[in-house]
């Protein structure tokens, strides 16, 4: 495998609210891989997003980042000053939200976005030759380049989405952290994006965390998967292991309550209960009260993620 | 013999729009939204119709025109034959009962401060069916029935105080406290996590049985359509493109946009990943709707006829009850050529 890109270690995030303490994170570790594309997915609330924000250190007050290091390049993150942070999220990561009018700036022009990102990482750079580079780049994108003055507004959602990735090529970033990227788009132009994001991802080796609840998408787009549950990662396999023979209870659970577009089969399984209160989770293994293998064991001591075949983990005591 | 419950007939709803003074000033000409733009088709009794398609293609006006949350610009729609336009306020608003909604968003449905019980029981109040104990009873009973337990507890909950697979069931009790014979779901699960998804689904289903409930569900995802609908119309920029039962519109789409639409639903399985090409560009704006077939600029098929005329929506000859709006069908047909090009998967 390629050089490691990013590497967590131990993360858990805390959210003090007046009801008690929320983890939302807790006891994280994961390492991301130059040109992968690693695939974060759980349900609301099981702590994806929160871990995405921590990486860039952007968590909302109270939320804060109480144990681990987060390993980006050979520097832990967590000891850099805000200015260096500042400038390596400029930079060197990129995120891309599920609405992209949150990150550009209604006010400016999508050539003032791109021609300022570009500038950025090369200052050299005069104005007309940024110019001509964010208009190649917008065509790469499939967008006319006669679009490039307008504004964020007039650009339909599917357009706003690629610009925002658009300025991740242009920083030329190495890591980009998608979340949620096509939860706002329709169907065909969420295939569109998902297309063009597949061909600039091999043809420029980018390294993406793509965090979505969408199972289907994560199949079309991840080479690594990794499954969290209530703040705690269950299973981490390549993308073709998990889907074929998903090892975690909770992995099952989740892979067969997708609604499947192909005829063959007709029910959905149904997981019983709905994800613990994280101030006061259940004891022993998160997940066992709603597992249907759950021993004795399970309710008493926690799973650690265990080493079950070629780069493939799993926290679970039936292993 | 068929049993309609609700017939729609060429309905349309042009939305004006908006413009400012100036512009007004400029120009006398006033632009509609073509939100729907003439759609017929019925709801048999006891089925689940459901309407698709991306943002914009009126299949929520739909809905809010046979709820008459919106009043149409042109068509009808009958009730159990009876014209929904014709009726006055007050047999309007008794007709109301008969037909309820489930939203999209259950915090957008409910009232912040009225606690859950309180609010599933409301319309019990308004038609004064049963108040008091009577109405805690009846509400209790029918928590019970969708799963909001346990229920004496909740009912002295707020909204906010649910969380959401409990809020959508609580819109659901909400909706059933009147016995309706037509419930429209616009969109009902598209809020909650999948595994909360599975077993709302398989509710909806139940108390349909329970309560002989005709639905229709408004939906952009065909995936999920594909668990509960009995019959599918896809909708195209205002206008219905494809219809008929589950399976003959999924196995054999006709129209490209059905095609295309299908191919396009991320599958969970990373063996396979979809390979077909994609229509270029995205949805046009509803309102200057392209001339002829709504779908022809971006129709890999299109011929010049497409963009001159109106395609109707005809029987695909040789698969009874499966209708399609497309030139090219007829064409193919006519030479004796499968109509198919071939199933996406």
């Amino acid at each position: 495998m390629s050089e490691p890109v990013l590497q967590i270690r131990n993360l858990s995030v805390d959210y003090p609210t007046r009801a008690g303490v929320v983890r939302a994170v807790d006891d994280v570790s994961l390492t991301v891989y130059r040109g992968e594309v690693l695939g974060l997915v759980g349900e609301s609330g099981c702590g994806k997003s929160t871990l995405g924000m921590a990486i860039l250190r952007l968590l909302r007050p109270p939320g804060k980042i109480v144990a681990g290091e987060i390993v980006f390049n050979g520097r832990n993150l967590l000891e850099l000053d805000d200015e260096t942070m500042r400038h390596l999220r400029g930079a060197h990561i990129s995120m891309i939200f599920q609405d992209p009018m949150t990150c550009l700036n209604p006010l400016q022009r999508i050539s003032d976005h791109v021609i300022e990102t570009i500038r950025t990482h090369r200052p050299e750079m005069g104005k007309q030759e940024a110019r001509k580079r964010a208009t190649e780049l917008i065509d790469r994108l499939g967008i006319m380049a006669e679009r490039l003055d307008d504004y964020p507004h007039q650009l339909s959602g599917g357009m706003r989405q690629r610009v925002m990735i658009g300025l991740a090529l242009a920083l030329n970033a190495d890591l980009i952290i998608a979340d949620e990227p096509t939860t706002s788009l329709d169907v065909i132009v969420e295939a569109q994006f998902l297309d063009l994001l597949r061909d600039l991802q091999r043809q420029f080796n980018l390294t993406i965390i793509l965090i979505t609840h969408n199972i289907g998408v994560v199949a079309e787009l991840s080479d690594r998967v990794a499954v969290m549950y209530a703040g705690k990662l269950v299973e981490l396999a390549d993308v073709h292991s998990l889907f074929d023979d998903p090892l975690h209870p909770y992995t099952r659970g989740l892979l067969n309550s997708v609604p499947n577009i192909s005829l063959t089969e007709d029910h959905l399984q149904i997981m019983d209960g709905s994800p613990p209160d994280l101030i006061s989770p259940p004891p022993g293994c998160r997940f066992h009260p709603r597992c249907p293998y759950a021993k004795q064991e399970c309710s008493r001591r926690e799973p650690a993620m265990k080493n079950v075949g070629k780069d493939r983990l799993v926290a679970c005591w039936l292993y | 013999m068929t049993d309609n419950l609700i017939e729609v007939r060429g309905l349309k709803k042009w939305f004006p729009v908006q413009k400012s003074f100036v512009e007004r000033l400029v120009t006398r000409r006033q632009q509609f939204v073509h939100a729907v733009d003439g759609v017929d088709f019925e709801i048999r009794r006891g089925e689940v119709f459901g309407l698709a398609g991306e943002s914009g293609s009126g299949k929520t006006t739909t809905g809010r025109l046979i709820l008459r949350l919106v009043e149409p610009t042109e068509g009808s729609i009958l009730f159990e034959g009876v014209d929904l336009a014709a009726l006055s306020d007050e047999e309007m608003r008794r007709m109301r009962q008969r037909m309820q909604a489930i939203f999209q968003d259950p915090f957008a449905s409910m009232n912040p401060r009225m606690k859950c019980g309180d609010a599933i029981g409301h319309s019990l109040e308004i038609f004064g069916v049963a108040r008091g104990e009577e109405k805690r009873r009846r509400v209790l009973e029918m928590m019970e029935r969708v799963g909001l337990t346990p229920a004496s507890i909740l009912y002295d909950k707020y909204p906010h105080q649910l969380s959401g697979g409990q809020r959508q069931r609580a819109i659901i009790a909400r909706a059933l406290m009147l016995h309706p014979d037509l419930v429209v779901a616009d969109e009902p699960i598209a809020n909650v996590d999948v595994s909360v998804r599975a077993l709302l689904l398989q509710l909806m289903l139940q108390l349909k049985q329970d309560f002989n409930l005709t639905y229709l569900f408004i939906t952009h995802d065909l995936a999920t359509a594909k668990y509960i609908c009995d019959r599918i119309a896809i909708m195209y920029l205002g206008l219905i493109c494809e219809m008929g039962t589950l399976e003959q519109v999924y196995r054999n789409p006709q129209h490209p946009y059905t095609q295309a639409l299908l191919a396009a639903v991320p599958v969970p399985d990373p063996h396979a990943r979809r390979t077909a090409p994609l229509p270029k560009g995205e949805i046009p704006s509803p309102i200057n709707p392209p001339p002829g077939c709504r779908f022809h600029p971006r129709c890999p098929f299109a011929e010049e006829v497409c963009s001159q005329e109106l395609p109707h929506l005809r029987p695909v000859p040789g698969d009874e009850g499966h209708l399609v709006a497309c030139h090219r069908m007829v064409w193919l047909k006519s030479v004796g050529r499968p109509a198919s090009a071939g199933n996406p998967r």
